[in-house]
């Protein structure tokens, strides 16, 4: 198929950067968007060109590196994938595409398509974990009961893999959905519920810090999230904060 | 709890617990006014008691006015700080494709409130206010002294279609800002209704009964009268 590529080119966080247009011909529909977009790359390069900056790591949908805003979608118009499993297939042969980094002022651009999105680090970094001696006396986990229900909403939690569509998607550029998967993962295992207080203190807190906006529940995330990251995360955080200031 | 309020969340509940109140009070509202299409006497006692009995008028009141100012200052400052949480905005953003137009243009609908209320305001609030405290007038009876004034002055509000159509545009607007705003406050509680279906259908139900029990009052009343 032929396209046109409208993309954003923006050669350092400092300039002001705009749309470019670019036509690229003979795309097979098996192929993945960023495989497309190496096609456009080597055409550049053979051009003498600067070829488009993007992230992109495993290409198999588990790192979250990948960060494309296509068609006014985070990650495109496919569900529950991320750009990396975007295939070719779902755009039709004339099409005009238009790709663009993640918006947000906590993800400001580096280069072209690439943000910066150490703030989800930093944020996790605040309390996203738990404290374990793992000096070889650690308790066996699978010692420790915990019900099914629990276990498998803390799995869905986990499986965020913190690309930032959430926050991409977000009309308020808000990271809720991140940050109350990753407070939910540890809040619903007992292995969380030791430093649940300051953790979710401590995370809304450096979310806050960063500049994210605020959530007002438009769910368009959750419907965004490649890995279906649910709401009901934002209101388990949500009741955890309300808890934890409570409590302390 | 130092600092609740001044964070994120805290202030998604503090909107969540206004939004609640306002909530109630719409249906308490909506049950006085509904009397009068059924009866004016009734209409009349009710309306004499709420603004008359003292629990009302200087505890419910203050805070309801504090509710409502609360509501709106607080939506316009999330608004502010949502708004520049994206500096740059995207050159095509397809936002009809993963949330709906109500909870995407809460601002707008809750702005048509806002003109709704100023005219509200001024057409029953004001006036009562200025009879009773200002005047100190708390009969509640006609200029003539034959019975209630209140059924009087409701039917005599709706004579003009202009004002009708006013109404009607605002309850729609309501009806749009309730659609999201139901299941949201309820979302920013910790509650989650997303997954509650029964919350949702009440809510919907709600968001769509209420606004159009005030509209078919509003006609009743310009077409009876």
């Amino acid at each position: 198929m032929n396209l046109t590529l409208k993309i954003w080119r923006q050669k350092g966080p400092k300039d002001k950067g705009s749309m470019v247009d670019y036509k690229v011909s003979e795309i097979s529909e098996h192929m993945s968007f960023l495989e497309m977009m190496d096609v456009l790359n080597e055409q550049l390069i053979n051009q003498g060109e600067e070829p488009v900056a993007f992230d992109h790591d495993c290409r198999e949908g588990i790192c979250g590196s990948c960060s494309m805003f296509i068609n006014g979608e985070a990650h495109g118009p496919d569900r529950g994938v991320t750009t990396c499993q975007l295939h070719m297939r779902m755009f039709k042969d004339g099409d005009t595409i238009t790709i663009e980094p993640f918006r947000a002022k906590a993800f400001p651009v580096i280069k072209d398509l690439v943000v910066d999105r150490s703030s989800f680090d930093r944020v996790q970094h605040a309390g996203g974990y738990i404290s374990v001696n793992t000096s070889g006396n650690t308790q066996d986990a699978n010692a420790i009961p915990i019900s099914k229900h629990a276990a498998d909403e803390a799995m869905d939690a986990a499986t965020c893999i913190g690309c930032g569509a959430c926050v991409a998607s977000c009309k308020n550029a808000s990271a809720m959905l991140f940050v109350g998967a990753k407070v939910s993962q540890y809040a619903l295992l007992p292995q969380g519920r030791i430093e649940a207080v300051d953790r979710v203190k401590n995370m809304v807190a450096q979310m806050d810090l960063e500049g994210f906006g605020n959530c007002t529940n438009t769910g368009a995330c959750e419907v965004e999230c490649p890995k279906g990251i649910s709401l009901e995360n934002i209101a388990r955080m949500n009741r955890e904060y309300l808890t934890a200031n409570i409590k302390d | 709890m130092s600092g609740f309020f001044k964070s994120s969340i805290g202030r998604k509940y503090a909107m969540a617990l206004s939004a609640f109140f306002l909530m109630i009070f719409l249906l308490q509202h909506f049950a006085i006014n509904i009397l009068s299409v059924f009866s004016a006497d009734a209409f009349n006692e009710a309306s004499h008691f709420m603004g008359t009995f003292w629990i009302v008028q200087y505890i419910f009141q203050p805070i309801l006015i504090f509710g409502v100012v609360y509501h709106f200052v607080m939506g316009f400052i999330l608004e502010a700080k949502n708004r520049s949480a994206r500096v740059k905005k995207y050159a095509k953003n397809n936002g009809g494709a993963n949330s709906s137009w109500m909870s995407r243009n809460m601002i707008y609908s809750g702005l048509a409130i806002l003109a709704f209320l100023v005219l509200h305001f001024i057409d029953f609030w004001i006036p009562e206010i200025n009879t009773k405290y200002i005047q100190g007038d708390m009969s509640g009876l006609l200029a003539d002294g034959e019975g209630y004034r209140y059924y009087e002055e409701l039917t005599h509000k709706f004579v003009s279609p202009l004002r009708v159509g006013a109404y009607v545009i605002a309850f729609v607007f309501l009806s749009l800002h309730l659609l999201h705003g139901f299941s949201s406050a309820f979302q920013s509680a910790g509650i989650s209704s997303m997954r509650k279906k029964k919350l949702q259908t009440f809510g919907k139900a709600y968001a769509i009964v209420l606004p159009l029990g005030f509209i078919i009052i509003a006609l009743y009343h310009h077409f009876n009268h």
